[in-house]
């Protein structure tokens, strides 16, 4: 019990410390991909050290929303790793507070939250780019839904411990056509819900062509680090979902010894830099699309999970 | 082994989906491409389990004829419509027509239900309806694109998911028709796309869906 919970704290940790690591190495993978040399791949850290001393400026027009919605942004992906497998095979101590749905709320009440902030100031920018991030949004809604319809329903389950399970054992599971399908579809999610390429520019600095940057222009100093800091949580969590769910469920403590679990840590660094090879690459080769022709892209997404859907019930599987 | 054909199937599925919906002609004709290999891959899989030499020279022939000979021929025949012209206008837009083609599943596995309740062989189960899917997806894909080269890919759509659902039920068709049948596909798909290239000539487009009325000059 006393260990669970213990496990359980260590996970949260490890999503805190690490995730600003992963985005550091994708900001420096990019660069080198286009023969520049780079920041540090400790550069996040760094922002966000910076952006913890720097003094915030609030406008006078806002109101509580825009104070209170930083830290809602920072603790609604704690809350999510707390429920996720990052480390450990076995479900642990708030393992069974909601499942991958109730995951998928908490996540959205952050981003309810960012949108209403970025309406608060004013700021002509903020806005615009939140009534995109909500566009973008339900149309990724549906497919977040289908996807989770179609684990549900080949697993039995919607806690991502059982899920993980069902698609190893046996291994051909893993072939299964609408696990692999639901893999695309989750993908193809990832790189919406995240503002990466074909949907949004995440490095992009020019505010009219902004996405999902652009709701926290207004925030300064400890409002922007923790925002900053949230964003990367968020993306560490969803690669976890992604990762230790649905494409690679090994190298996962599955006993109770304390070293496994710190074995774990390194082993999921190591999975996630190998998506993040494979991201990079997918972010090099593709432009960004035109704002209207995402709901094509989303429309691939949701027609790919609802095929794995169809495929899982007219029982075309092996 | 079942395994691997349910993937290759789902996969075939998929890219049908793309070849309905995908905007840029060159990436249709690349998905057109895996489409090929998805369809050798499954008859070697079968030709595997039945220890048939026929479906090996299937996957061979589908390897060589339209994995690799019909999209070079495609490539080089109109390569100025494929850069020139990048985007494929379409009689609906996208995700309409997507959601259709999903529609379209499931009509093909209730078209082929009746005969797999006979059938007792696995992979039967598994390729008869996607086939099926195969052929409608590509029949829509003619319907609803607007530009010869996708309405071309439309039909050897048609042809792949005929094969794909051929292969499991006639495990050992006569080598004479398997010859003929990629044979025909070449003849077709040269005709085609000379043609293609003729009306480009002399009319500037390809967009075959609004050559609707015939001129007299």
């Amino acid at each position: 019990m006393g260990e669970k919970i213990f496990f359980n704290l260590i996970q949260l940790l490890v999503v805190m410390v690490f995730s600003p690591l992963i985005k550091g190495i994708i900001d420096r993978l990019k660069e080198m991909v286009q023969s520049k040399r780079g920041p540090s791949i400790l550069q996040p850290y760094r922002d966000i050290w910076k952006l913890f001393h720097k003094d915030e400026v609030v406008s006078e027009q806002s109101s509580w929303i825009f104070r209170f919605t930083p830290y809602v942004c920072f603790t609604a992906p704690m809350f999510v790793s707390l429920l996720i497998p990052v480390l450990t095979d076995y479900p642990l101590f708030f393992a069974f507070m909601a499942d991958m749905l109730g995951g998928g709320f908490v996540l959205a009440l952050a981003g309810f939250f960012a949108t209403l902030a970025a309406v608060d100031t004013g700021n002509p920018y903020g806005p615009m780019g939140a009534s995109r991030t909500r566009m973008v949004g339900f149309l990724a809604e549906p497919v977040f839904m289908i996807v989770f319809f179609t684990v549900s329903f080949v697993a039995g389950s919607t806690i991502p411990y059982i899920v993980q399970k069902v698609w190893i054992t046996p291994l051909a599971n893993f072939f299964e056509p609408s696990h692999v399908l639901v893999m695309l579809a989750f993908l193809m999610l990832i790189l919406a819900e995240n503002g990466r390429i074909p949907v949004d520019n995440p490095s992009g600095h020019f505010e009219l062509a902004m996405i999902d940057e652009s709701k926290g222009l207004e925030c300064s100093g400890r409002a922007a680090a923790l925002m900053k800091w949230g964003g990367c949580m968020k993306f560490f969590v969803l690669l976890c979902i992604f990762l230790n769910v649905l494409v690679t469920p090994w190298g996962l403590a599955s006993s109770g010894s304390v070293w496994e679990v710190l074995l774990a840590v390194p082993l999921i660094l190591f999975k996630m830099i190998l998506f993040i090879v494979v991201l990079v690459m997918i972010e090099s080769s593709l432009a960004k699309l035109r704002l209207y022709r995402i709901t094509e892209f989303m429309g691939a997404a949701f027609i790919t999970c609802v095929a794995a859907l169809l495929l899982q019930l007219l029982e075309i599987q092996g | 082994m079942t395994q691997f054909n349910a993937l290759m199937g789902g996969l075939f599925i998929l890219t049908a989906f793309g070849i309905v919906g995908l905007r840029q002609i060159l990436g249709s004709l690349r998905l057109f491409v895996a489409q090929s290999l998805l369809l050798a891959a499954s008859a070697f899989i079968l030709g595997a389990t039945h220890a048939s030499v026929h479906l090996f020279v299937v996957a061979g022939i589908v390897l060589v004829v339209k994995a690799f000979f019909i999209p070079w021929l495609l490539y080089r025949v109109l390569s100025h419509e494929l850069h020139a012209k990048r985007e494929i206008e379409q009689a609906l837009d996208v995700t309409t027509s997507l959601l259709l083609a999903a529609g379209l599943t499931v009509i093909a596995y209730f078209l082929v239900n009746p005969l797999l309740i006979a059938a007792s062989d696995p992979f039967i189960r598994i390729n008869l309806p996607v086939g099926m899917a195969g052929v409608l997806l590509g029949a829509y894909a003619v319907a609803v694109r607007r530009e010869a080269l996708p309405q071309l890919l439309g039909i050897l759509t048609m042809e792949n998911g005929a094969f794909f659902a051929g292969i499991s039920i006639a495990s050992d068709l006569p080598l004479l028709t398997e010859l003929a049948a990629a044979f025909d596909v070449l003849i077709i798909a040269v005709v085609v796309g000379l043609l293609t290239r003729r009306i480009h000539k002399q009319v500037g487009t390809t967009l075959v869906g609004v050559m609707a009325r015939l001129k007299e000059e």
